[in-house]
């Protein structure tokens, strides 16, 4: 690795964590619900206590997503969310938070179409620490990996219920930073959490992991969170983060974002007047019903 | 020159050169390995073999005919133009191939429930089929945009006892029905086999629709030689994902004096940007898991299509077939909106055969190319459905409501 080659700040989070309540990792797609709120969200939201956040690339055909961030998805581009905003919204957050760890959450095509190399390196410089592309599993990620390894940028992959012993080590073997459990079969945004089931998975995957492991899909309240506690090194929210943002409209968003973070990390009392701010903003700005 | 070597693609992962792949979240991996699995044991099955062998013969109706289009050709005045009639097929169009043997994959492999994803309405009618015939629940996807224009195909499904799930997201076409089928299948993977309509999609469904649809290669191979003594000098097939293309070209593609042509949709022309034309006009990126070409903007974000036809409607394209553009074997042609009419209009009345706009855009190339070549040559054409089911789109565009 090249002098130069940035620490990467997933590193450094799981390696300043010793045991206690699993790390915070909250996702939102960029340029909802509007182009101006995303940057202000991903502050409010590491005050409010999240730990890492993924952004959301949004791609015309989410497959793997269900409908709440195909919509959200739907709206950044109809709003001009392109690669160059994506990249944009985190240049502007490193100007303020240089150590909170940065994933870009998406699909190859739109990676493709930018260029391989060239996305390696501007989200490299803009203070990107991993990827997470959805449709680009172990096998097929030299594409983006011959480019993204040499900026000490890591490649996040998913573990599934049903993924099998052999498949893990192949993942096992080309992720960094963290392993992503996907709690659930299915689409992001859908059901309720196993925990009993989540801890025996998360366990077979530290026998074949040094990594920190992550469980997403289905986490949706505090409840959750200390329920994965001992057992995932991270949790990650999403489409329940993302709903409540659209809900709240683009103005009132960085509030209700902060509020959502301080009731997953157990701080709910911190900062009331902006939650009853967001309440009556909401109220004002909702135009249809999602 | 350097040797000859045989075609063999896919490889072990489903690559057609740089084409194809899975390109699929982990959630879907495992359903695909199985999936690969089953279908590497049960093609080697004589069983199975014999009992796919006995549907599409009792079931399906095959062999289906090559009818020679004398009028038609007598009209044009150039190379005869023969029809491979898989609009006479059991449903109407090739699709029942594959569903008959997907059907049974599924129900080898214990799965009591089935969905597809349709565009023109033809698959979803050839999957409801195979389901109401096996007692398998089925589900479609169909685009609203799509269930608008093919009324008729919804209400035999609806018929055949499966339930048809509109699907609003997205440009409420094919590609969004493929979205939400695979979203589908990611949750109820357990109970659940995704009849996939086309030579698309993450590996090895490229690979098992196109050994399904290869029947209509096989039987026209043989039925050249038997009936004509000899081998076209060229096969045309409409590719919108392309199964009917692949079905027809892959038996041919070591008879290398054979032209195998695809005819894509320009809809209101290329140049218009109103088209479906991913293999004429598109760029190579990745779309429902498999790599390919495809219509997409300079952001990446895959752009909406225009054909008359549904069935054709479709941003990308089977994985095979660009590796076959690739390296020259087959080439690739487009057709407008405009020049399918005028061919659906003379095969009506010269044949007295109203085929399916998609296999128009086929029709209305050999046309062109017939004109160019003598009458002693042969184009094979895939007449891939029939177009009873286009009839309110055709009145429609005739300023009639039926």
């Amino acid at each position: 690795m090249s002098s130069s080659a940035p620490i990467n700040r997933i590193d450094q989070l799981f390696a300043a964590r010793s045991g206690g309540d699993p790390a915070l990792v909250c996702f939102l797609t960029a340029g909802d619900p509007g182009l101006d709120s995303t940057v202000p969200a991903m502050h409010s939201l590491v005050r409010g206590g999240a730990s890492m956040l993924e952004l959301g690339m949004p791609f015309s055909d989410p497959m793997a997503d269900g409908p709440v961030i195909q919509a959200a998805s739907e709206r950044a581009l109809a709003r001009g969310a392109d690669m160059a905003y994506v990249l944009r919204c985190v240049t502007e957050f490193r100007q303020e938070d240089q150590q909170t760890p940065v994933v870009l959450m998406g699909y190859l095509n739109p990676i493709e179409r930018f260029g391989f190399e060239r996305f390696c390196q501007e989200a490299s410089t803009a203070g990107v620490d991993a990827l997470l592309i959805v449709d680009l599993p172990p096998e097929e990620c030299g594409c983006v990996t011959d480019h993204s390894a040499k900026l000490n940028m890591k490649q996040i992959f998913l573990v599934a219920p049903t993924t099998s012993a052999a498949r893990l080590d192949a993942i096992a073997g080309a992720a960094g930073g963290f392993i992503y459990y996907v709690s659930l079969k299915g689409i992001t945004g859908a059901a309720n959490l196993d925990t009993t089931d989540v801890a025996r998975r998360v366990a077979a995957i530290r026998e074949r992991s040094e990594l920190p492991v992550a469980v997403g899909f289905g986490v949706k309240t505090r409840a959750d969170v200390l329920a994965l506690a001992g057992v995932a090194d991270a949790v990650v929210v999403g489409s329940a983060l993302v709903q409540s943002m659209h809900d709240a409209g683009p103005d009132a968003a960085t509030a209700v974002a902060e509020r959502f973070a301080r009731e997953l990390t157990g701080q709910a009392g911190g900062n009331p007047e902006a939650a009853e701010l967001s309440d009556v903003r909401s109220n004002a700005a909702e135009g249809a019903p999602s | 020159m350097r040797p000859e070597t045989p075609y063999v693609w896919p490889d072990q992962q489903g690559h057609f050169g740089p084409y194809g792949g899975s390109f699929v979240a982990e959630t879907l991996m495992a359903a695909l390995d199985d999936l690969r699995d089953a279908y590497h044991r049960l093609s080697a099955d004589p069983e199975f073999q014999a009992r796919l062998d006995h549907d599409l013969a009792h079931y399906v109706g095959r062999p289906s005919p090559i009818y020679h289009a004398e009028r038609l050709s007598q009209q044009v005045g150039g190379a005869q133009i023969l029809l491979k009639r898989e609009d006479l097929n059991h449903t109407g169009a090739h699709k029942i191939n594959n569903t008959v043997g997907q059907a049974l994959l599924a129900k080898a492999l214990g799965k009591p429930r089935v969905i597809a994803e349709t565009g023109a309405g033809q698959h979803g009618v050839a999957s409801a089929t195979v389901a109401a015939r096996l007692g398998l629940e089925c589900v479609v996807y169909m685009g609203s945009t799509d269930i608008e224009r093919q009324a008729p195909n919804v209400y035999r499904m609806k018929l055949l006892g499966a339930e048809v799930r509109p699907v609003e997201s997205g440009s409420k076409t094919l590609k969004d029905a493929l979205n939400e089928a695979l979203r589908d299948w990611v949750t109820n993977v357990d109970d659940t086999f995704y009849i996939i309509g086309t030579v698309a999609g993450p590996h090895p469904y490229p690979l098992l629709v196109r050994d399904f649809n290869a029947v209509c290669g096989r039987e026209a191979r043989r039925q050249m030689l038997e009936e004509y003594g000899q081998l076209p000098d060229a096969l045309v097939a409409c590719v919108g994902g392309g199964s009917n293309a692949i079905g027809l070209f892959h038996p041919f593609i070591e008879d290398k004096a054979v032209q195998m042509v695809g005819v894509e949709a320009a809809g209101s022309g290329i140049d218009t940007g109103q088209h479906a034309a991913s293999l004429c006009a598109g760029k190579v990126g990745v779309l429902h898991g498999n790599r390919t070409y495809l219509l997409d903007n300079r952001d990446g974000q895959i752009t909406e299509t225009h054909s008359v036809s549904a069935g054709l409607d479709y941003p990308g394209v089977g994985p095979e077939h660009a590796w076959l553009k690739d390296i020259g074997r087959a080439r690739y042609e487009s057709v407008t909106d405009a020049e399918t009419m005028a061919a659906f209009h003379q095969l009506c009345r010269v044949e007295g055969i109203i085929p399916a706009l998609e296999s128009s855009h086929a029709l209305a190339h050999a046309v062109k190319m017939a004109a160019d070549m003598s009458p002693s040559q042969y184009i094979l054409v895939n007449l891939s459905g029939r177009g009873d089911k286009d009839v309110n789109t055709v009145a429609a565009l005739e300023g009639l409501a039926l």
